[in-house]
C-alpha cells in the first residue's frame, strides 16, 4: 500500500515536470512568434526541424537508457564514427551509407550492452571508454580528416531533401519517436525497461530478462546515434570524425528537461521530444535575438546557457523528487 | 563444475578469484614494469633523461587532478567538471597578471594573485558542485555535468574565445622552472600526491572520506559530518583542477579556453580506475592513482614512439580502462 502511494506520488510529480516542459515550449514559441518577424516563417521552421532531428534521435535513445537507471556517454563518438562509415560507403549506394552507418552505431551499442551486462561495469565508465574507442576508430577510418560523401548515389537526399514538403530527417525522427512511444507505452518491453530502472534485483526476481533488456536498450541507443551520424554526414556532405563532442550532454539535458527521472524507473517519449525541441528552441531564439542587434551574445554563451538550463531543471527535479518521497511517507 | 570445485576445497580461495585478487593488487605495478621493460628493449633512446622529463611533465597535471578525483571517487562520487575548471583557472591567471581584469601596480603582487585567485575561484566552483551533491541530493555525475558544460563556456566567454599569449617568467616558473634540475611541476606533483597520500592514511579526514564512501548511512550514524566531508572533497578537486590549469597555460605560454583541460576528466578517472581505487567508493589508493597515471602515459608514449597513430592509442586506452575496472570489480567482490 505504502509502496503504491509512493510510486503514485512520484508519478504525479513526474507528470507535473512533463506538463512544465510542454508549457515552457509553448511559451517559448509564443514569445518567438510575437517578437521576431520571421520566427514562424516556413524557412525557419523547416531548417530548425532539419537540423535538430539528429539531436532528437539521440535524445530518444538516451531516454530509454536513463529510464533503466543507466547513462550512455558514447553517443557523440558513435555518431561521429557512424558519419565516417556512412560517408565511406555512400559511393556504392545511398542504402549502403544509410545501413552501414546504422550498423556501425549498432555495433558500438552492442559493445556497451556487453560491457554493462556481462562485464558488469558501471554504465558511465563503460560508455566513456567506448566513446574514446569510437572516436579513435572514426579517426583511423577517416585518416584524421573529414570524408566527403558521394553526391551521385542520392545519399545526400537523406539529410537535405524534403518529402511532402517536410524535411526527410524530420520524417525519420517522427517515425522513430512513434516507434519509441509504441515500445514504451504499448509493448511489454516498455514496462520491463521501467521495472529495471526501479530496481534491477526486483525486476530479476519478477522473472524479467534484465540482461537481455538492458543489452537491447544500449544497442538501440547506439543504433539511433548511428542514424544521427548518417543524417549528419548526409546533411553536411561529409563524415566528420571530430564532430559530436558534447552531444551526449545535449541529449542528457533534453531527457532531464523532459521530466525523465535520472534515477530511472520513469519517463516519457513525448516529453523527451518536447525537451529536445525546447533546448534547440533556446538557441534558435538566441540567434534571432542577436539578429535584432540589441544584444550580441557570442556562440560561447550557448554552453553557459545550456548548463544553466540543466542546473535549473535538475534542481527543480530534485525538489519535486524529495517532495514526492515525503508525500509518500506521510 | 566450478561450484563443485569450490565446495570441495572449502576454506581455500578458488583459483579464478585468486587471479583477480592478485591482478587487482599487483596488476597495475606489473603492467608498469612490463611497459618499462618493453620500452628498454624496443624503443630507441628510452633510457635517457629527456624521455624521463617528457613523460613526467606530461603526467604531472594528470596526477594532480587525479589526486583530487581519487578523493571524490572514494566518497562514492565523481567529478566530471575538472577539465572545464582547468580552463577557467587557466583563463583567469593571465587576465590577472596582464592587468586585463584590474590594474596591477607591482608585478610580484600580480603574479602572486595570479596563483592564488584562480585556485580560489575553482575551489569555490568545486564547492558549488559539492552543494548540488549534498544540499540538493543530485547524483554527482549530473551535478558536475552542469559545470562540465557551462564551465568551458564561462572560460570562453571570459576570454571571448581568444588565445591569450604571454611571457612572464615569475608565473611560468610553475611549469618551466627547475629546482635542483627537476621540473617544478614534477615537484609540485610529488608534493601534492604525498600530501593526499598522508591525508588518506594518517588523518581523521582521510578516514571520514573512506567511511562516507563505504557506507554513507553508517557514517552519518557514527556522527561523521557527511555533507561537510563531501563539500570538502569537491572543493579540493576543484582547487587541484585550478592548479593543473595554471601549469598547462604556463607551460604553453598561452591560454586557450577551448583546449585547456579538454578530456582531462577521462584521463583522471582512468588513472584512478587503473590505479585500483574502486569506482563505487569506499577506497582511496593515491599511490595506485600515481602509478595508474604513469601506466596510461607510458602506454601512450610507447605507442607513439613505435609509430602507432594517436587514434589507435585512444582505442587502446579505452580497452585499458575497461580491463582495469573489470579486474578491480572482480577482485573487490567479497
Amino acid at each position: 500500500m505504502n509502496a503504491f502511494r509512493n510510486t503514485f506520488a512520484l508519478k504525479s510529480s513526474g507528470d507535473m515536470a512533463r506538463l512544465g516542459v510542454i508549457l515552457a515550449l509553448a511559451g517559448l514559441i509564443l514569445f518567438g512568434a510575437l517578437r521576431y518577424e520571421n520566427f514562424l516563417s516556413q524557412y525557419n521552421i523547416l531548417s530548425f526541424l532539419r537540423y535538430n532531428s539528429m539531436f532528437a534521435l539521440i535524445a530518444l535513445g538516451m531516454a530509454f537508457v536513463i529510464m533503466t537507471g543507466g547513462i550512455d556517454l558514447s553517443v557523440g563518438g558513435t555518431a561521429a564514427m557512424a558519419s565516417v562509415v556512412a560517408a565511406l560507403l555512400s559511393p556504392y549506394h545511398w542504402a549502403a551509407g544509410l545501413f552501414g552507418g546504422i550498423a556501425a552505431g549498432l555495433a558500438v551499442g552492442a559493445l556497451n550492452g556487453f560491457t554493462v551486462t556481462v562485464m558488469r561495469i558501471q554504465p558511465f565508465i563503460a560508455t566513456l571508454a567506448t566513446m574514446l574507442a569510437a572516436y579513435g576508430t572514426a579517426l583511423l577510418l577517416a585518416g584524421n580528416q573529414s570524408v566527403s560523401v558521394s553526391y551521385d548515389s542520392g545519399f545526400t537526399a537523406i539529410g537535405q531533401d524534403d518529402f511532402l514538403g517536410f524535411p526527410i530527417p524530420a520524417w525519420i525522427a517522427l517515425l522513430v519517436y512513434f516507434a519509441g512511444w509504441l515500445v514504451l507505452e504499448r509493448l511489454p518491453v516498455g514496462r520491463h525497461v521501467l521495472a529495471i530502472g526501479d530496481g534491477e534485483a526486483t525486476a530479476a526476481l519478477m522473472g524479467l530478462k534484465v540482461r537481455r533488456t538492458l543489452a537491447a536498450v544500449y544497442t538501440g541507443s547506439g543504433a539511433l546515434a548511428g542514424l544521427a551520424g548518417v543524417i549528419l554526414a548526409s546533411q553536411f556532405g561529409a563524415g566528420q570524425p571530430t564532430e559530436g563532442v558534447g552531444w551526449e550532454l545535449f541529449a542528457i539535458a533534453s531527457v532531464v528537461v523532459g521530466g525523465t527521472l535520472l534515477t530511472g524507473g520513469s519517463g516519457s517519449v513525448g516529453a523527451t521530444l518536447a525537451g529536445a525541441l525546447l533546448l534547440a528552441m533556446v538557441f534558435n531564439i538566441l540567434n534571432f535575438e542577436n539578429g535584432l542587434g540589441w544584444i550580441s551574445l557570442s556562440a560561447y554563451w550557448q554552453s553557459v546557457i545550456r548548463g544553466g538550463f540543466l542546473l535549473v531543471v535538475v534542481v527543480l527535479q530534485a525538489r519535486l523528487m524529495s517532495r514526492g518521497a515525503s508525500e509518500g511517507r506521510v | 563444475m566450478t561450484t563443485i570445485e569450490t565446495q570441495a576445497t572449502a576454506g581455500t580461495v578458488p583459483s579464478g578469484k585468486r587471479f583477480f585478487t592478485l591482478a587487482g593488487r599487483y596488476g597495475t605495478v606489473a603492467a608498469f614494469l612490463a611497459l618499462i621493460l618493453f620500452n628498454v628493449l624496443f624503443t630507441p633512446n628510452f633510457l635517457s633523461l629527456q624521455t624521463l622529463n617528457v613523460n613526467l611533465t606530461q603526467v604531472a597535471t594528470i596526477v594532480i587532478v587525479a589526486a583530487g578525483m581519487t578523493l571524490v571517487i572514494a566518497t562514492g562520487g565523481i567529478d566530471l567538471s575538472v577539465g572545464s575548471l582547468m580552463a577557467i583557472g587557466g583563463a583567469l591567471a593571465p587576465m590577472i597578471f596582464t592587468g586585463a581584469l584590474f590594474p596591477v601596480s607591482s608585478m610580484p603582487v600580480a603574479v602572486a594573485l595570479a596563483f592564488i585567485l584562480p585556485v580560489i575561484a575553482t575551489a569555490l566552483l568545486g564547492l558549488f558542485n559539492g552543494l548540488l551533491v549534498t544540499r540538493f541530493a543530485i547524483q554527482p555525475i549530473i551535478a558536475t555535468l552542469v559545470l562540465f558544460i557551462a564551465g568551458r563556456g564561462i572560460a570562453q566567454v571570459m576570454t571571448n574565445g581568444n588565445l591569450q599569449v604571454f611571457r612572464n617568467e615569475g608565473f611560468q616558473f610553475i611549469a618551466l622552472g627547475r629546482i635542483a634540475g627537476i621540473p617544478a611541476q614534477v615537484i609540485l606533483m610529488i608534493v601534492i600526491a604525498a600530501i593526499a597520500w598522508a591525508a588518506v592514511r594518517h588523518t581523521v579526514f582521510g578516514r571520514q572520506v573512506i567511511a562516507v564512501g563505504g557506507n554513507e548511512k553508517a557514517a552519518r550514524l557514527t556522527g561523521i559530518p557527511v555533507h561537510r566531508v563531501k563539500l570538502l572533497v569537491y572543493m579540493i578537486s576543484g582547487a587541484l583542477a585550478g592548479v593543473a590549469g595554471l601549469i598547462v597555460v604556463a607551460r604553453n605560454s598561452a591560454s586557450d579556453a577551448n583546449l585547456v583541460g579538454l578530456g582531462m576528466e577521462l584521463d583522471a578517472i582512468a588513472a584512478v580506475a587503473v590505479g585500483g581505487t574502486l569506482l563505487t567508493g569506499g577506497r582511496a589508493n593515491i599511490m595506485g592513482t600515481l602509478i595508474g597515471a604513469l601506466v596510461i602515459q607510458l602506454v601512450r608514449y610507447t605507442l607513439l614512439a613505435n609509430g602507432v597513430p594517436d587514434a589507435a592509442a585512444l582505442i587502446v586506452k579505452a580497452a585499458l580502462i575497461l580491463l582495469a575496472v573489470f579486474i578491480q570489480q572482480r577482485a573487490g567482490k567479497p
